[in-house]
């Protein structure tokens, strides 16, 4: 069935469709309307769930794992400072191995107050041991938190899984977007198993007393070995949600045009977009440009992106996110990828778009441009270019 | 035990070792004075004196020899003895 | 028709052996919590000292599932294990928080309210032992007047934050205060709480020989001084109804209350108390004795 959805919207048809059993969240720009959504199937009797309306995102959290103790399919969703506020207990989720789903819309931290799309919030939680989806459109939304519960419930995998989508430009941007049956989804995600484990008055267990240094160590191995084994499980997913709608991600990374390239343009969310649309234009110029969307952030790509990456000569690495002190977080984590390549390319960090600034095709290009012209005159890579404020030799009229 | 991916504990008796070797005072129970009211049994915070019968025993394995029983009996039939003697 | 001690279940489920210290009140609480609701329970425990007194990983001391939580979300964690259970149709199991005072009064209180004005059906205790005494004895909201302890050194200068009272105004279908020094009239709370629909409040006195600095053999002995001398008062608020418990409701006259000094001056964390200190404190005690009388004289509160 296809409806114009906005990508909120297009989350919640996603946890109702994934028939979620216990929902507990707290407003927040630009996530309201999913939560709004999923209140409505719920009081409809069309998803038949509990909605807990907690006092706070903390609250939410605490919530959500409860519930999911309890052996309840669960799902929330937050932005921005509510993720931050919660970030306690998001690592107890992914210390506690419960596979539980979160929509996060990808918003700028305060101060100043920003309602915005920016990066920094949900790559904040990269160390919490919960899996990281960035989606390029609506569509990747809807499709990607159904597969979420099926990677989280997995039992090789057994982790929580955060979907990041980016604010306003896909929260509340409606597009066509095609909403599967339930009864597909119904054969594609069975009921959760009581896994890792259940609260039972038959079987009492206490979960989380304290434990030593010489045995807490291997909770963080085993944490980490499931992280790996998800690499396998999230392509497994993408590959058996391909079969069912037509619709493949690539699993960890979406390539585009990368087969023949030269030059690689590593971004995520939905500037993607735009960085296709620039490549394509580019190619008509004669340049050999790819872009390669890292949809999977946690655990990190980095065997999958080494492979694409060493063909090229220079990278352009996007970020929509800071790490005061550093530079970009995605820049960093590319840099760790390659470093193992005998001849490795240039990687050249961009910071873009930070507070919901627009990235355009035209910047996307000038990017590019700039890049190929420096790596044919010799040019010393600067440790971070910022887009729009310093080395303003670019223009921003599309 | 099972491969655990989370820490998932189970119920134990002395899950902090023998905790009656904690103890510098043990309470003893005078028979004859007892009139088994069960309010040593109630209040003790361990668990330790344990019903036989209709009368009490002390747990002496992990009683710890907090001496609230002897405290509270009111016949005043237990007595705190320091250990090692009796 | 009361409750009488030979009546109580015999098996404990809260087992010996657990490393709380000699006399803790913590460890008979969850020993008469057992008693009274038997292991159909699942209780949620933020950390505390009955985080600690479960024992270490791989083994716990209780023979009842609990869900160990973080400081400040007890009663939120609580809300989403009784829906999730409610959803599946798991009915007949108690879920109860078991939190001190710390994790209530304190960094807990969003959550707690929160719980409290969705009218969750939960069973939350708040075992009260007057200080953050997990982490060496700090105070708290929940610390009287004059208390010394780590971080009051020379005693705190202000009040007990008065819970009960803020959950009373929250207007939830059962709200208590009882003491481990009174185990019949706990154990009686808490199996009438269980069989009451929504959030439950029960407020339990706790006194800690470690924290209080008094001898591990007179934690009741302490408890019931803390009732007979009106610091402490037994009530409960069912449905909004008012009710002193006994043998408080004998001491609403005041001249059947033993002097509060022969509460204060056992207790080592009151030692350097001076006279003005204790009156200070004895008019506190009178604020709540006046409030309690101005609800019971109200007789259905909400």
């Amino acid at each position: 069935m296809r409806v114009v959805l906005t990508g909120n919207h297009a989350a919640a048809y996603a946890a109702l469709l994934s028939r979620v059993e216990v929902v507990a969240a707290y407003p927040i720009t630009p996530q309201t309307q999913i939560v709004e959504k999923l209140a409505e199937f719920i009081e409809g009797g069309r998803l038949k769930a509990k909605y807990i309306r907690v006092e706070s995102e903390h609250s939410a959290m605490a919530a959500i794992i409860g519930a999911s103790a309890a052996g309840a399919r669960t799902f929330t969703a937050t932005a921005s400072h509510g993720l931050v506020y919660m970030n306690e207990m998001v690592f107890w989720a992914g210390n506690a191995r419960l596979p539980i789903v979160m929509a996060i819309v990808c918003r700028a931290l305060a101060p100043p107050w920003n309602i915005w799309t920016e990066h920094t919030d949900i790559l904040a939680q990269r160390d919490t041991g919960w899996i990281q989806f960035f989606c390029e459109d609506n569509q990747e939304v809807l499709d990607t938190v159904i597969q979420a519960f099926k990677i989280a419930e997995d039992d090789r995998v057994l982790l929580p899984v955060m979907v990041g989508l980016d604010a306003f430009i896909l929260s509340h941007t409606a597009t066509p977007v095609d909403v599967p049956e339930q009864e597909d989804i119904d054969g594609f995600l069975p009921p959760r198993k009581p896994l890792p484990f259940i609260l039972d008055v038959n079987n009492p267990l206490t979960h989380s007393n304290m434990a030593y240094p010489n045995q807490t160590m291997e909770f963080r191995y085993r944490l980490q070995k499931a992280m790996e084994r998800a690499m396998r499980v999230i392509m497994e997913v993408d590959e058996e949600y391909g079969r069912l709608t037509g619709r493949k991600y690539g699993g960890l990374l979406d390539c585009y045009r990368c087969e023949d390239a030269d030059l690689g343009v590593i971004v995520m969310g939905s500037s993607a977009g735009d960085a296709k649309e620039a490549i394509d234009k580019l190619r008509d110029e004669g340049y050999k440009p790819g872009v390669i969307r890292i949809r999977v952030f946690r655990p990190f790509p980095r065997e999958e992106l080494r492979e694409i990456c060493r063909r090229f000569k220079a990278i352009a690495v996007i970020d929509r996110d800071l790490s005061p002190g550093l530079g970009g977080i995605l820049y960093t984590e590319t840099l760790t990828s390659l470093y193992d390549l005998k001849n490795r390319p240039i990687v050249q960090n961009y910071i873009a778009g930070l507070g919901g600034r627009d990235i355009s095709v035209n910047d996307f290009k000038l990017i590019v441009r700039e890049l190929y012209r420096n790596i044919e005159e010799g040019v010393e890579i600067t440790p971070i270019r910022w887009i729009g404020i310093e080395g303003v030799n670019y223009e921003f009229k599309n | 035990m099972e491969t655990l991916e989370t820490p998932l504990s189970k119920p134990s008796e002395g899950s902090a070792g023998i905790t009656g070797y904690w103890r510098t005072f043990k309470p003893v129970i005078n028979k004859s004075k007892c009139i088994k009211c069960l309010l040593c049994w109630i209040y003790c915070p361990e668990g330790t004196i344990i019903r036989v019968g209709d009368g009490v025993e002390v747990n002496y394995m992990y009683c710890k020899g907090c001496g609230i029983c002897a405290n509270e009996c009111p016949a005043k039939a237990i007595e705190m003895v320091l250990e090692g003697e009796i | 028709m009361s409750l009488k001690i030979k009546d109580l279940p015999i098996e404990d489920y809260w087992l010996p052996g657990n490393p709380s210290c000699p006399g803790c009140p913590a460890s008979l609480g969850l020993r008469l919590l057992m008693k009274a609701l038997g292991p159909k329970t699942i209780t949620i425990i933020p950390a505390c000292c009955s985080t600690i007194i479960q024992g270490t990983y791989p083994k716990t001391s209780a023979n009842f599932p609990i869900l160990n939580i973080a400081f400040a979300a007890s009663a939120a964690a609580a809300s989403g294990i009784v829906e999730a259970l409610e959803l599946k149709g798991k009915n007949n199991v108690n879920v109860v928080v078991w939190a001190g005072d710390g994790g209530t009064v304190d960094i807990g209180l969003q959550a707690l309210s929160g719980a409290a004005e969705r009218n969750e059906n939960i069973i939350y205790i708040c075992y009260d032992n007057e200080a953050y005494m997990n982490t060496g004895i700090q105070r708290s909201g929940a610390t009287p007047y004059g208390a010394w302890t780590t971080t009051t050194i020379t005693g705190k200068k202000e009040h007990k934050k008065n819970l009960p009272l803020i959950m009373i105004a929250h207007g939830i279908p059962y709200v208590a205060t009882a003491s481990v020094s009174y185990p019949i009239d706990f154990i009686t709370k808490l199996r009438k709480a269980s069989k009451i629909y929504g959030m439950k409040y029960i407020h339990l006195h706790s006194p800690c020989p470690t924290g209080w600095r008094f001898p591990s053999d007179k934690t009741i002995e302490i408890g019931r001084l803390a009732v007979l001398t009106g610091t402490w008062i037994l009530y409960e608020v069912e449905n909004g109804t008012f009710k002193l418990n006994p043998p408080s409701n004998i001491l609403i006259d005041k001249s059947k209350r033993k002097p509060i000094r022969n509460y204060i001056k056992i207790q080592g964390r009151f030692s350097h108390l001076n006279d003005e200190d204790i009156d200070e404190l004895q008019k506190y005690v009178d604020r709540q004795w006046e409030t309690c009388l101005k609800l019971l004289s109200i007789g259905k509160v909400y």
